[in-house]
C-alpha cells in the first residue's frame, strides 16, 4: 500500500493506491451520489450515479467512481453540465420503477429530474443488487439472486433457501431503496411451504404426491418459474 | 510425436513429395454456406464419379474451409489449373469430371460471368470479387481440408513456431508483433504488441491466453469461416503467444451456435497434440502448451473480454469494470491474454514473413488487411479481405458488384449492431480503425451490411436497438434502461406514434448511454441512433411530423390499395394476402379492406406488371374504396387466337 495524491474538484485529496475515487472523496468530505454502493460490499458499478470524469495523462473519460481505482496525480471533477445531465436521465429512468423511493427523491430535487418523463414499469425494483450482493458476499446464503438479463432482469428469492434462512435474518430490508425487495420475499414466503413439503415428497420418492399437490394448489407450484413471475409482478403492483 | 524443427522439416517433405505428381484436386468449399446450398452432396457426387470412372489414383477430391464467395456457393475449384465453378449441383459433376478432369477443358456454363462485359473467368483469381482482395488469410481456406493437418503442414505450416521456439525469446517475439503494428480485430483496435508485452510483464506464474470466438454480431461471419476453415492457422498463432507472453494452458471460447467450428477446432488440437505441436516439450524445445476449448452459450455481451473472463470461469457472463485489465488480473484472477480468432490468425503470417513485410499493407495506423463480411443488398454476398484503407467504395462496387435491382445506394452499416450507417458521400474515406471513426462508424469486428434506397434508416436503428435491448446483460442502468428507453422512441417512431421532442430526448439518452455505461455494449448502443440522425434526420422528421416513411418500410405508416382503372381481377393478391384484406372475386375489381391490411406489402410485390395495380402510399389515407356496384368488370368474349384469324380470312 502507497501514498498517492490526487486531485478532486480543485483540492488535493491524499489517499493509498487501495482506495478507489469515491472512497478519497468521502474520505475529504466530497459527495458523490450513489445507489448500488455499501461499505461492506465490493464495488459492483451497476448504478452509474457516481459517474464523474477522471483526467490521467491528458486524457479525460466518464469513470464510476466506486469502481475506479485512485493514482497518482490524477484529476477528477464530480460535477460539470455533462455529469450533472447524465445523473438526471438516470434518476428518471429508475424513476420509472420507483418513484415513492427516498434515495431517488433526493437526487431528483438535486439534478432536477423529472418523475415522470419515463412511462411507469410494473416492477418496483431498481436492480441495485444490494440484496444480492449483501446475501452472497455478507451471509453466504445465496438466498435471492438475479434471474434472467437485460430488461428481463429482476431479483428472485430461492424458495428452498429463503425458507430456510430468511426468516430469521432479512437482514437485506433495510438495505432496499425500494420496497420491491419485501414483495418478491412476501411471494417467496407463499411459496415456502409448498417448496418443503415437495422436498419431504421427493425424499418418500412419493411423486404421486407432489403431483396431486401441483394439481390442487396450482397456483403456488414452485417449479412454475412464469406462474411464479405473473405472482411477483401481482405483489408488486400493489 | 515431432520431436524437433528437423523432423517437422522431414515430415513436411514426405508430404510434399507424396503430393509432387501431376495428381488433379478437386477442392469443394465446405464452409457453413456452401454446406447449406447443398455441397456435401456434390462431395459425395464427386467421389461417386471418380470411382466409376476409376480415376482414384489421378483425382483427390476434398471438402475445404470457405474461400468467401458464399453468393455463388457451392464453390469447387480444380487445381493444377485453378478452374474455379460456381454454384455448382450433383448433376453438373459428370460432366466437370468428364470434361475437365479427363478432357482438360472447361465447363463455359459454370463460370463466373461478368455481366456487363459479358466476359467469362476460368481462374479464381481472375474474378473479380477475388481479385481486389488481399487475401493473405482466407485465401489459404480453399486449399485446406480443415481436419486435414498434413494440408496446413503442405501449406508451410507451424513453421513459424519452430521459428518462435527455435529463434527467437518471447521478448523478441512481442516486439516483432509490437512492430508489426498489429491491432486487435475483434473491435477495439488495441495494439496486440503492447496488450502481450503487458501480460507477459505482469507478474505471476499462471497466464492464460484465449482466442475469442465468440462472434456474434447479426451477420458477421469471419471469425467463423476462419475457425472453421484453418483451424491450424489460430493454434498456430496462440500457441506463438503463448510462448512469448509465458503462458502454458490456453483456451478457445467459440460459441455453441457454431458447431462445425466447434468439431473443427476440435479435431485440430487433437492432431496438433499428436503431432507435438501441443503438450509437453513442443518439438524438443522445452516449452510446454496445451489448449482446451469452452463452449459459449451463446450471449452477445460474452464477446466482451471480461464477461468472457467470468463465463470461462462458470460465472454469469456480465462485464466488469476495468482496471484491473485482464493483462494482470483476468482468468481466476491470473493474468490473461484474450485476443480474437482473426488477430490470432495474423500472428504467424507476421513471424514467418517479419513485422516489415506486414506493416507494408494498410494505412499509417492500421496496418495489414481486415475481413469483411459483405452482406446485404449486395450482389456478391461474401467474405472480402482487403488491406487497412482500400476504400468502400472499391469494397462495394469493384468486390461487391453493386446493388441488385437497379438500385441505388443509401448507406452502409459497419461495425455490427453497435456500430454506425455511412452514406453515399463518404465512400471514398480508407477504411481503418481511426477513419470510420471520424465519419460517426466504427471498425467492430468488421461486418458491413450494405442498404438500398427501400432501406428506411429509422427502422434501421429500431432494428439494431431491438438486438442491443435483447442482449444487454442488465448489470449497469444506463445501458439495461437507456437502450430499452431509446428502443420504445424508436419503435413509436415507426408505428406512427412519433412525437415532438423525440429527437432530442433520443440524443439525450444516447448521451447518458454512452457515456455512462460500464461496458463497450453499452458505449456503443447509441451508435446506431446517433449515426442515422446524423446523416439520415430528415427521415425521422419525416415520420415524426407528416407521419410518413420515405422509403415504404414502416408498417405502421404505409397503406396500401387498388387502381380501380389498372386492376385485372386475376385474384393473385386476393389469395397471397396471409390477413384476408384483399376483397377480390371473379371478374371484380380487388379492393382493399384498410381494417384489416397490415401493409405487409405483399400485394404490392406479387401484383403482375402487366397491371401494376397495387398502390402503396405513405403520410396520407388511401382514398376511399369504390361503390360495389363500380366493381364488375365486364369482358369481351374470349375468342381464340385461330379463330380470330379464321373470321378474317373469310
Amino acid at each position: 500500500m502507497s501514498e498517492v495524491s490526487l486531485q478532486i474538484d480543485g483540492k488535493e485529496v491524499a489517499a493509498t493506491d487501495d482506495m478507489t475515487v469515491l472512497d478519497a472523496a468521502r474520505s475529504a468530505g466530497i459527495s458523490i451520489p450513489t445507489i448500488c454502493y455499501h461499505e461492506k460490499l465490493k464495488p459492483f458499478g451497476g448504478c452509474r450515479l457516481c459517474t464523474v470524469e477522471a483526467e490521467a495523462s491528458g486524457r479525460t473519460s466518464l469513470v464510476a467512481a466506486c469502481v475506479y481505482p485512485v493514482q497518482q496525480g490524477l484529476v477528477v471533477r464530480t460535477r460539470s453540465q455533462k455529469i450533472d445531465s447524465i445523473r438526471k436521465v438516470l434518476t428518471e429512468q429508475l424513476l420509472a420503477y420507483a418513484p415513492e423511493s427516498e434515495v431517488l427523491q433526493t437526487l431528483a430535487k438535486d439534478y432536477h429530474a423529472d418523475k415522470d418523463r419515463f412511462a411507469k414499469e410494473p416492477s418496483f425494483c431498481i436492480l441495485c443488487g444490494l440484496c444480492v450482493r449483501y446475501c452472497t458476499e455478507v451471509k453466504q446464503k445465496y438466498a435471492v439472486g438475479f434471474v434472467d438479463r437485460g430488461p428481463r432482469r429482476e431479483i428472485s428469492f430461492i424458495p428452498e433457501i429463503a425458507a430456510r434462512e430468511c426468516w430469521d435474518c432479512k437482514e437485506c430490508f433495510p438495505l432496499c431503496p425500494t420496497s420491491a425487495l419485501q414483495a418478491a420475499y412476501v411471494l417467496t414466503k407463499s411459496l415456502a411451504p409448498i417448496a418443503s413439503s415437495e422436498r419431504a415428497c421427493t425424499t418418500m420418492a412419493d411423486t404421486n404426491s407432489i403431483r396431486e399437490m401441483n394439481q390442487t394448489d396450482a397456483s403456488f407450484a414452485a417449479n412454475d418459474e412464469s406462474k411464479s413471475k405473473t405472482l411477483l409482478k401481482a405483489i408488486a403492483e400493489g | 510425436m515431432i520431436n524437433s524443427p528437423a523432423e517437422l522439416e522431414q515430415f513436411r517433405q514426405d508430404i510434399l513429395a507424396k503430393r509432387s505428381s501431376e495428381k488433379a484436386r478437386i477442392s469443394v468449399c465446405a464452409g457453413a454456406g456452401c454446406l447449406a446450398t447443398g455441397a456435401r452432396k456434390v462431395i459425395d457426387a464427386f467421389n461417386a464419379e471418380i470411382e466409376k470412372e476409376g480415376l482414384e489414383s489421378e483425382v483427390c477430391v476434398k471438402g475445404t474451409g470457405c474461400p468467401g464467395f458464399c453468393e455463388r456457393g457451392p464453390i469447387v475449384v480444380i487445381d493444377p489449373q485453378q478452374t474455379c465453378y460456381l454454384q455448382v449441383t450433383p448433376q453438373d459433376v459428370p460432366e466437370i469430371v468428364a470434361k475437365t478432369i479427363q478432357q482438360k477443358k472447361v465447363v463455359e456454363r459454370l463460370l463466373y460471368c461478368d455481366t456487363v462485359k459479358n466476359e467469362k473467368s476460368v481462374r479464381e483469381a481472375d474474378i473479380p470479387f477475388y481479385k481486389h482482395q488481399e487475401r493473405n488469410i482466407i485465401g489459404n481456406n480453399i486449399k485446406i481440408d480443415p481436419k486435414c493437418i498434413d494440408d496446413y503442414l503442405a501449406l508451410g505450416g507451424y513453421s513459424a513456431l519452430t521459428k518462435t521456439l527455435f529463434q527467437m525469446t518471447p521478448e523478441e517475439v512481442v516486439d516483432e508483433v509490437k512492430k508489426s503494428g498489429l491491432r486487435g480485430r475483434g473491435g477495439g483496435g488495441f495494439s496486440t504488441g503492447i496488450k502481450w508485452d503487458a501480460a507477459r510483464k505482469a507478474p505471476g506464474d499462471t497466464k492464460y491466453v484465449i482466442v475469442n470466438a465468440d462472434e456474434g454480431d447479426p451477420g458477421a461471419f469471419m471469425d467463423r469461416a476462419v475457425l472453421e476453415g484453418n483451424p491450424h492457422s489460430i493454434l498456430e498463432g496462440l500457441i506463438i503467444g503463448a510462448y512469448a507472453i509465458g503462458s502454458h494452458e490456453g483456451y478457445v471460447y467459440v460459441r455453441q451456435e457454431y458447431p462445425l467450428a466447434l468439431e473443427n477446432v476440435g479435431v485440430a488440437i487433437k492432431q496438433a497434440q499428436e503431432c507435438g505441436f501441443l503438450g509437453r516439450n513442443i518439438l524438443g524445445s522445452n516449452f510446454d502448451f496445451d489448449i482446451k476449448v469452452h463452449r459459449g452459450a451463446g450471449a452477445f455481451v460474452c464477446g466482451e473480454e471480461t464477461a468472457l473472463l467470468l463465463s470461462l470461469e462458470g460465472k454469469p457472463g456480465e462485464p466488469r469494470s476495468r482496471p484491473p485489465y485482464p493483462a494482470t488480473s483476468g482468468l481466476w484472477g491470473k493474468p490473461t491474454n484474450i485476443n480474437n480468432v482473426e488477430t490470432w490468425a495474423n500472428v504467424p503470417l507476421i513471424v514467418s514473413n517479419g513485422a516489415d513485410w506486414y506493416n507494408q499493407l494498410g494505412t499509417a495506423r492500421s496496418k495489414g488487411t481486415k475481413i469483411f463480411s459483405l452482406v446485404g443488398k449486395i450482389k456478391n454476398t461474401g467474405l472480402v479481405e482487403v488491406p487497412m484503407g482500400a476504400t468502400l467504395r472499391d469494397i462495394i462496387y469493384k468486390i461487391g458488384d453493386g446493388i441488385p435491382g437497379g438500385k441505388k445506394f443509401k448507406a452502409i452499416q459497419t461495425g455490427g449492431p453497435a456500430g454506425g450507417c455511412i452514406p453515399e458521400e463518404h465512400l471514398d474515406i480508407p477504411v481503418d480503425f481511426d477513419e470510420l471513426i471520424k465519419v460517426g462508424a466504427i471498425m467492430g469486428s468488421g461486418g458491413m451490411i450494405v442498404m438500398d434506397e427501400d432501406t428506411c434508416m429509422v427502422d434501421v436503428a429500431r432494428y439494431f436497438l431491438n438486438f442491443l435491448t435483447q442482449e444487454s446483460c442488465g448489470k449497469c442502468s444506463p445501458c439495461r434502461e437507456g437502450v430499452k428507453q431509446m428502443h420504445r422512441i424508436l419503435t413509436n417512431i415507426t408505428e406512427g406514434r412519433g412525437k415532438e421532442g423525440d429527437i432530442e430526448l433520443l440524443e439525450e439518452l444516447a448521451m447518458s448511454t454512452g457515456s455512462a455505461s460500464l461496458c463497450a455494449l453499452g458505449r456503443s448502443a447509441a451508435n446506431p441512433v446517433l449515426s442515422t440522425l446524423r446523416y439520415f434526420r430528415h427521415e425521422y422528421e419525416t415520420h415524426i411530423k407528416e407521419k410518413r416513411c420515405p422509403s415504404y418500410t414502416c408498417q405502421g405508416l404505409v397503406s396500401y390499395y387498388i387502381d380501380s382503372a389498372k386492376c385485372g381481377a386475376c385474384r393473385i393478391c386476393e389469395r397471397e394476402c396471409s390477413s384476408q384484406a384483399v376483397m377480390g372475386g371473379k371478374n371484380l375489381i380487388h379492393i382493399v379492406d384498410q381494417t384489416k391490411c397490415n401493409a405487409c406489402g405483399t400485394c404490392f410485390e406479387v401484383c403482375p406488371t402487366k397491371f401494376g395495380a397495387v398502390i402503396r402510399i405513405s403520410g396520407e389515407p388511401a382514398p376511399a374504396r369504390i361503390p360495389e356496384e363500380a366493381r364488375i368488370i365486364v369482358r369481351q368474349r374470349y375468342v381464340p387466337k385461330k379463330a380470330k384469324q379464321a373470321e378474317t380470312a373469310v
